[in-house]
């Protein structure tokens, strides 16, 4: 906590010299309370830090965060008999249901080469982001007796929302690695390429969940309107059929537009890394300049968005 | 930071004038604070009488509000423990989270000395979670370090004794009663030194003994030289642990003075003991 802070306050509106204002006899030399508040060097109650004193906050509650989204993850299938297990069992029938029906019953996977590896990873790594959004969403409203009970930065929610995604999806990497394995694929130097995408992939979702978290806190319908946006989003990623094949029939700003899509990128690049098959001709152009100013913008607008309202978490 | 804070505060008391060594650590000027209640009055249900709310909300703002708190004002100084009193629905619990920072006054200012607690009676923690859990979460978020949490943690849970009859600590807290959960929460908010203590109702689900226990603590918190504010229907806990009263009535500071003339003063308006 600095004691100058020099963020303006929202919310608490001052008046000028109220006319009719009760004052406490003055105890310290005749000063007025604010004066004295001064004096004293208190300050405004619920103030917002300034945007750097802010981070120095969560960095200082970086255990805090780890502690609970590694609590949180271990408490998601308490109440299953098979505990801990579905973390691989639900991607698992996660892919085995997106295969049954976009491979099998509907077809989509012509002109692509070893489609279930294709599928499977899309459908993992778009689950990332979804899952990170949705929670997000509610990360704030789901917690308000915690925030309402002790003084942290909210920020911190979000993020650990993210993070117990990111846990999520290291299991389901185990998954889709043996997928990959057994349709034929052979490890070589481009699966490092896996570590920065996700790195980058991670600092996004955390931008969009510190967004949706401010949002889903002050309009709570989003929470229920979310699903059906993050559907709509998922059907034009490109998760289940090549992006490149459907652009052919489309005007060319249509094939900017989705090649530029946040989510297309990412699962480009996982894609790319892990199957031999995925050229760099079927990869967007610019995709890396893509996916850093994505995480980039996310990240940074994200944490600025979602910092300006601090001060106003708590009400509900 | 906390440390240079303090540091500065010595020096002020050095150049307090009266030299009475009274440090204020919540100021409240003039405090005013109004609930916006969204969606209130014509309260039926269904989806075309939504559906023209929503039509006619943007002509008339369907917005009630309520004005809980009235120009409230007063000083607490350091290593005070002050009471607040009033009947349901005065405004006590809701000054009480103005002062935490979680609800901006509508008009007037809230002065404090660092960052103020508050433990509020329908504060859960995670529920889902274990006691155990709960307790290094609790203590992480308030700001301790890895090492002092493991370290203060046995105390914390001697502390709130739940321990007593079993092995609680490693079951959810959604198992627990509501004075366990009650003692649990005090447990780990104690367990830190604040510069402000507010605590309301907590602890009035707890037995008897546990009662103590935290009047005990609540003592020992304010010796550290903090601000606590207790606020209680059980006029007998806050003769035990107060000094100094708040009586709030329809958002109004009615009296503030020492513990015994203002309590029988609403005891008189309560109607005798
Ligand atoms: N979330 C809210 N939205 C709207 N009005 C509220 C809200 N919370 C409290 N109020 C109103 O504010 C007023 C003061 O409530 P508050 O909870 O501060 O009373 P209290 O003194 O704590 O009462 P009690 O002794 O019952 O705990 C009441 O009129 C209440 O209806
Ligand atoms: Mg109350």
């Amino acid at each position: 906590m600095s004691i100058v802070s020099d963020t303006t306050h929202n919310g608490a509106v001052a008046v000028s010299a109220p006319e009719n204002a009760p004052r406490v006899p003055s105890v310290d030399g005749g000063l007025s309370l604010p004066e004295l508040a001064t004096k004293y060097g208190l300050t405004v109650s619920g103030a917002r830090p300034g945007l750097l004193d802010y981070v120095r906050q969560l960095w200082g509650r970086r255990h805090f965060i780890a502690a609970y989204s590694i609590a949180r993850l271990s408490a998601q299938y308490t109440k299953a008999r098979l505990g801990q297990l579905w973390n691989v069992m639900t991607p698992l029938l996660n892919a085995a249901v997106y295969y049954l029906i976009f491979g099998v019953l509907l077809q989509t996977n012509r002109g692509i080469d070893n489609f279930i590896a294709y599928l499977v990873t899309g459908v993992f790594v778009f689950n990332f982001t979804q899952a990170s959004i949705l929670a997000g969403t509610r990360g704030i409203s789901d917690n308000l007796g915690l925030i309402r009970a002790l003084h942290f930065p909210r920020a911190s929610l979000p993020i650990s929302v993210t993070l117990i995604q990111l846990q999520q999806l290291l299991y389901s990497m185990i998954v889709l690695v043996a997928i990959v394995l057994m349709t034929g694929e052979l490890p070589d130097f481009s699966w490092f390429l896996i570590i920065p995408t996700l790195v980058l992939q991670a600092i996004f979702n955390i931008g969009v969940a510190l967004i949706v978290a401010r949002l889903g806190a002050e309009v709570t319908d989003l929470a229920q309107l979310m699903p059906f946006l993050l559907r709509t989003w998922m059907y034009v990623s490109g998760v289940f059929y090549s992006i490149a094949n459907v652009v052919k029939h489309l005007p060319t700003w249509v094939g900017w537009m989705l090649d530029l899509n946040p989510a297309a990128v990412y699962i480009d690049l996982i894609r790319f890394s892990l199957i031999d098959s995925f050229t760099p001709a079927q990869l967007p152009h610019h995709v890396w300049l893509a996916a850093v100013a994505w995480a980039v913008i996310a990240g940074v607008g994200g944490f600025v968005f979602f910092w300006k309202a601090e001060e106003s978490y708590g009400r509900g | 930071m906390a440390d240079i804070q303090r540091g500065e505060d010595r020096n002020k008391e050095l150049d307090d004038p009266r030299g009475d060594g009274r440090v204020p650590t919540v100021i409240c000027d003039n405090v005013h604070i109004v609930y916006r209640v969204h969606g209130a009055g014509s309260g039926k249900g269904s989806a075309t009488a939504a559906l023209s709310r929503i039509v006619t909300r943007k002509a008339s703002p369907n917005v009630r509000e309520v004005h809980a708190v009235r120009g409230v004002s007063f000083v607490a100084y350091k290593g005070e423990a002050v009471g607040l009193i009033g009947s349901n629905g005065s405004g006590k619990s809701t000054i009480l989270r103005s002062i935490a920072g979680l609800l901006p006054p509508e008009s007037g200012r809230v002065y404090t000395d660092g960052q103020p607690s508050l433990l509020g009676v329908n504060a859960a923690l995670m529920n889902d979670l274990t006691g155990e859990r709960n307790v290094i979460l609790g203590g992480l978020a308030m700001g301790m370090g890895k090492d002092e949490v493991r370290e203060k943690y046995e105390s914390i849970v001697d502390f709130s004794g739940i321990q007593e009859k079993g092995d609680f600590i490693s079951l959810p807290m959604r198992t627990y009663s509501s004075g366990m959960a009650a003692r649990l929460k005090f447990s780990i908010a104690a367990a830190k030194k604040h510069d402000v203590l507010m605590i309301d109702e907590a602890l009035a689900t707890g037995d008897r003994r546990f009662q103590r226990r935290s009047e005990e603590r609540i003592r020992e918190l304010r010796k550290e030289a903090g601000t606590v504010f207790l606020v209680s229907h059980n006029n007998n806990s806050i003769r035990d642990t107060c000094d100094r009263v708040l009586w709030l009535e329809k958002g109004v500071l009615l009296m503030d003075g020492p513990t015994e003339e203002v309590l029988e003063a609403y005891e008189e308006f309560t109607g005798g003991k």
